[in-house]
């Protein structure tokens, strides 16, 4: 019974993390930026589809679609506002390209952060799930919105990987991660790649926050905890590696899960980090990490 | 340390026109010769409870101000966002006492926030009052050292004093009335939380809810399936909160996952009349713990301060805007009956307060007493109330002389006792 419980809500989480986490990596893999802005981004998608269901009271549907959309404006205006400008400087060595860029979208996502905070308070908010309602699995009472957040989840990052192997945008956004100038040599313009694949980012995050928002809510406080986590995640799975980032996002949603029911709640995130220091030492590039 | 306006979600427009109207009203208001009493106000502007805090005071100011001040002097509220740290609420501290000079502080509803201004308001010899802040340590510390910190007043009740308030409740609406015998105790781990739990293993056995179990778990948990999954194991008929860093979340999981146990304690977020908007509506048949309420005629005092404030701002005051809206009053009261604005004048004038506020009559535990500058907990003084969301709606249902409602459940909340 206990293990069917931590099995279920482990794969629920564990599902919303993975879905956080690919965009996160894909961003990093194909063009090399660490998006440090990534958890205000997902925030800001969950806050949006609040907003639009409480306030503007559009029904649910819309409402999560209007925070997806709000994720694909802040995702573009990250790269045009903070990471194109960046890389395209002269001023900028290009040696030092990366901890500005990283500098950039931190406190990118601290402006967003307190924007949150100053219009809509630092209380958290949820969105009203799109299914709502219990089901009894084997005895386990399951609410229907942690069924409908691990099947989104598993639905999109099945899309996405079909995307990238069966799509020739999807392949060429592949070789850019592989060989960037090989990509260009080709005669494809290495800036619209960066362009899908924050497009592809966005969306990504879009979904996952606002899902996040359904199933356990946010607030302004969540946006350190949220990029940390995906940034754990992916370290852990080896920067860059999808495959990687989705093992890892099990690993730490299990783990955390295990420490929640049979340790204690105030412990569970403790196991995950002491993982990731281990893994770090043992294995630096992490479980399928490349370089 | 910025000093700010006040934020709020689509209020800006508003309080652009109030500020404006302010204006109006202040240049047509008597003319006040003698320098202002200015009242320092350090508050958590982004966080719902916090605030109302900043507002409730100017609105108490300006109702003083409007009426000739005090003794021809103008009541000044200066406000400083404390972005909920305890360093910047230090800073802020240093720089309202220094710089802009003022007589007297009112700041925080955080417990550890207002710890750490404590040994400034001993430092710096500044009389500091905390609307809403309500660890034991607050108020044990001036008993300690009285000629030290006898500069900090707590202007809310005690943890100590939160845990009765809870059980007394308990014993008519849950005990005596639902028949039920069993609690979970549910709180955050944090500095008030603390002596409110020793407070509740305490008084629940006594009430006669047998204690069966006791979470304590990480204000920053977000995921709360674990810990209603190991309550609900435990089969208690009741859980008994103590939670304020959280509210929104666990609230919002309980109802999707319809577990089955009515909740009832302190729940602060609870108290925000936003409160329903923000769970979606999941706040239904929550049970809490407050001071004052929308509508409740706690004192003849109540009901015309959160029409006033809701006519201002556009919501209803957090708990601790009551408290705040009443400590510049009583300090208006203080100031008049010390005649001068002298720190240590003014301590001894407020330790004689007896105003009936908005929460209830406020008088201060003395110098013998364990907490020491904390405001008194019983019948005929405060003693809070039982509350409960209903129908989107914050309704009293405890004690019997204001509850206007029955309790009522939605539906998957079996009340039963095991």
């Amino acid at each position: 019974m206990l293990a069917l419980q931590i099995l279920i809500d482990g794969f629920a989480i564990s599902a919303l993390y993975a879905l956080g986490a690919t965009g996160f990596t894909l961003i990093f893999g194909v063009s090399g930026v660490l998006n440090l802005s990534h958890g205000a981004i997902m925030v800001l998608a969950a806050v949006a589809a609040w907003a639009a269901a409480s306030v503007l009271h559009v029904n649910t549907y819309v409402g999560a679609l209007v925070g997806v959309a709000a994720a694909l404006v802040a995702a573009f205006a990250t790269y045009y506002a903070v990471v194109q400008p960046i890389q395209k400087s002269r001023r900028i060595a290009n040696e030092e390209k990366e901890i500005f860029v990283l500098t950039g979208t931190l406190l990118w996502g601290i402006m967003i952060q307190e924007l949150i905070a100053y219009f809509f308070t630092n209380n958290a908010k949820t969105v009203l799930p799109i299914v709502e309602g219990v089901v009894d699995i084997f005895g386990v009472r399951t609410p229907k919105n942690e069924i409908f957040t691990a099947v989104v989840c598993c639905l999109v990052i099945g899309l996405l990987w079909l995307l990238v192997n069966r799509t020739r945008t999807g392949k060429a956004v592949l070789a850019a991660s592989m060989n960037p100038r090989g990509v260009t040599l080709l005669g494809l313009e290495l800036t619209s790649i960066y362009v899908v694949v924050w497009g592809i980012y966005g969306i990504l995050a879009g979904i996952a926050g606002v899902l996040l928002g359904m199933f356990l809510g946010v607030s302004s406080y969540s946006v350190g905890p949220l990029t940390a986590s995906a940034f754990s995640i992916v370290v852990l799975g080896g920067l860059g590696s999808v495959s990687g980032s989705l093992i890892a996002a099990f690993v730490v949603g299990y783990l955390e899960t295990l420490t929640a029911y049979l340790v204690n709640p105030a412990y569970r995130t403790i196991p995950a980090l002491l993982l990731l220091v281990i893994v770090m030492y043992v294995r630096p590039q992490g479980l399928l990490g490349r370089r | 340390m910025t000093k700010t306006t006040r934020p709020h979600a689509f209020g800006s427009l508003r309080a652009l026109l109030g500020a404006t109207a302010i204006g109006v009203l202040a240049a047509s208001s008597p003319a006040f010769a003698a320098d202002p009493i200015k009242i320092g106000v350090i508050a958590e502007a982004q966080a719902i409870a916090g605030a109302s805090i900043p507002q409730a005071a100017q609105l108490a100011a300006d109702e003083i101000n409007a009426a000739g001040g005090v003794d021809g002097r103008k009541i000044e509220i200066i406000t400083y966002d404390n972005h909920s740290s305890s360093a910047d609420s230090v800073r802020a501290f240093q720089r309202a006492v220094n710089e802009d000079k003022v007589n007297i502080v009112i700041a925080s509803y955080i417990s550890e926030v207002v710890l750490a201004l404590e040994p400034w308001a001993a430092r710096l010899k500044m009389p500091f009052i905390t609307p809403g802040a309500a660890s034991n340590e607050i108020s044990k510390s001036v008993h300690a050292d009285y000629e030290k910190n006898k500069y900090t007043f707590h202007g809310y009740l005690t943890s100590a004093a939160l845990a009765l308030s809870v059980c007394d409740g308990a014993k008519d609406l849950l005990v005596d009335q639902k028949h039920l015998k069993t609690a979970v105790i549910m709180s955050e781990d944090a500095a008030w939380t603390t002596p409110l739990d020793v407070g509740y293993e305490e008084c629940l056995p006594k009430i006669g809810l047998k204690v069966l179990d006791h979470i304590r778990f990480s204000p920053d948990t977000t995921d709360f399936t674990p810990i209603f999954n190991k309550i609900e194991g435990t089969k208690p008929d009741v859980i008994i909160t103590g939670i304020s860093h959280v509210g929104v979340q666990p609230t919002v999981q309980w109802k999707n996952q319809e577990v089955p146990i009515p909740m009832f304690g302190i729940s602060s977020q609870a108290t925000n009349s936003t409160f329903g908007k923000d769970t979606n509506d999941a706040s239904e048949g929550v049970l809490y713990q407050g001071v004052s309420g929308p509508a409740v005629p706690v004192t003849p005092k109540s009901v015309p301060f959160t029409e006033a404030f809701n006519k201002k701002f556009g919501n209803f005051p957090s708990y601790a805007g009551y408290t705040s809206y009443d400590e510049v009053y009583y300090i208006a009261d203080a100031v008049k009956r010390a005649g001068s604005t002298d720190a240590d004048k003014l301590v001894a004038a407020l330790e004689k307060t007896d105003w009936e506020g908005t929460i209830g009559r406020i008088q201060f535990y003395g110098k013998d007493d364990p907490f020491t500058h904390s405001i008194k907990y019983g019948k005929g003084l405060v003693t809070g109330l039982m509350l409960q969301w209903q129908d989107g709606k914050q309704v009293a249902v405890w004690p019997s002389e204001v509850a206007k409602a029955q309790l009522k459940f939605p539906s998957f909340i079996k009340l039963t006792s095991n």
